[in-house]
């Protein structure tokens, strides 16, 4: 039942070679152009510094205050009557804010529930299927100084909440 | 919106603490924050100069040219402000690419190439445009077909079916990328009204 694992491990070689390959064909300098593109790389990535500290600070200080768990007490009973299950509020709150904190979480629930059980799956789906949405927009729009955002905000947030309920669903539609 | 967001996890979280005498744990929390800033920027040097040296190949070949043609109506759906042989529509497709593919750590590299290309196209340097909240959308929502971080996370922890989320996975995604195209599309289609009524009202 490994196959799946074992091609997605074959996938990030494979591009690999198909993009050099295709270079040798065409006659591309392999290296000399490499070089030229990476370049970019390095003035892009320290670009992003600021608008990073401004948003990590900011997360990290949300959920080590008690904030983050004040915020999950208050939606609760709102998000029960939904049949969404509790045990999954903290992640699913989490999970577009801080990619290293909901694996955290979900590292948790696996402890106790196992990653079989019910829950388990349900978060592995939540975590897999879905990104980072704060930290994609801070990259995203850092790097080229966008300052207004317009509706792209409400836009991941909004997603981020479809795709909550669409893991438990999912989960739930597919169980055996 | 940015800023509120920014205002409210700062304001709140200083509240909380001061309310709950956890003022030292705030300290330590916004120092890790910060550090773990500098650490992830210093962390994407290495894969973003990895990924736009082998993009340079891959378009210098024309084999992004030739992918792009086969994609290039679903593109122009999806983009379509963006004139198709534009240098920014290759590398749209080339991150859109990426993340089906399941290459997480090549699709930001390639989305922040077109940001950079879509820039180039904005008129109003310092607000997203249309193409940009398109991205954006969709690469917050992340279409994944195989989520190899959670299927290893899986097998650490002794799963009897490491790889059985997959599918479940698929059909999460696969919803919620559709909800978000069709959010943006419904946001862009609103803002495009208003400023419509606006100049109306200007003329």
């Amino acid at each position: 039942m490994n196959v799946l694992t074992f091609l997605s491990n074959l996938m990030l070689p494979s591009t690999l070679a198909l993009i050099l390959v295709i270079g040798i064909m065409r006659r591309v300098p392999l290296f000399d152009t490499f070089i030229e593109g990476a370049k970019e790389g390095f003035g892009t990535s320290i670009n992003l510094i600021p608008q990073l500290i401004a948003m990590m600070v900011a997360v990290s200080i949300f959920r080590s205050s008690g904030a983050l768990t004040l915020l999950i007490h208050a939606v609760q009973p709102l998000l029960v009557r939904l049949h969404f299950p509790s045990e999954l509020l903290p992640l699913a709150l989490l999970r577009p804010i801080s990619g290293a904190g909901s694996l955290a979480v979900v590292t948790d629930l696996f402890k106790t529930h196992g990653p079989d059980s019910l829950i388990g799956r349900m978060a592995s789906v939540m975590q897999g299927s879905s990104d980072t949405t704060l930290y994609v927009l801070t990259v995203y729009f850092g790097s080229v100084g966008i300052r207004n955002a317009r509706y792209a905000v409400k836009v991941g947030l909004l997603s981020d909440l479809v795709s909550a309920f669409a893991s438990v669903l999912a989960v739930y539609l597919l169980q055996k | 919106m940015m800023n509120v967001i920014w205002g409210f996890l700062m304001l709140s979280g200083i509240a909380v603490a001061a309310a709950t005498g956890r003022m030292d744990t705030l300290t330590q929390g916004l120092f890790n924050g910060a550090k773990d800033a500098v650490v992830v920027s210093f962390g994407l040097i290495s894969i973003i100069s990895f990924w736009l040296g082998m993009m340079q190949i891959a378009e210098r070949s024309g084999l992004i040219r030739a992918v792009a043609r086969v994609v290039r109506p679903f593109a122009k759906w999806l983009y379509p402000s963006v004139p198709v042989d534009h240098p920014a529509m290759g590398s749209l497709i080339a991150n859109m690419s990426a993340n089906i593919l399941g290459l997480g750590n090549a699709a930001t590299p390639l989305g922040l190439k077109a940001m950079d290309e879509l820039q180039s196209l904005n008129q109003e340097k310092d607000t997203a445009s249309d193409a940009m909240c398109t991205l954006l959308a969709l690469n917050t929502a992340s279409l994944t077909l195989i989520p190899a971080t959670m299927i290893g996370l899986r097998l650490e922890f002794h799963s009897k079916n490491p790889s059985g989320i997959v599918v479940d996975t698929m059909l999460a995604t696969l919803i919620a990328t559709s909800a978000a195209i069709f959010l943006d599309r419904f946001y862009r289609r609103r803002a495009r009204r208003k400023r419509q009524r606006t100049m109306d009202i200007a003329a």
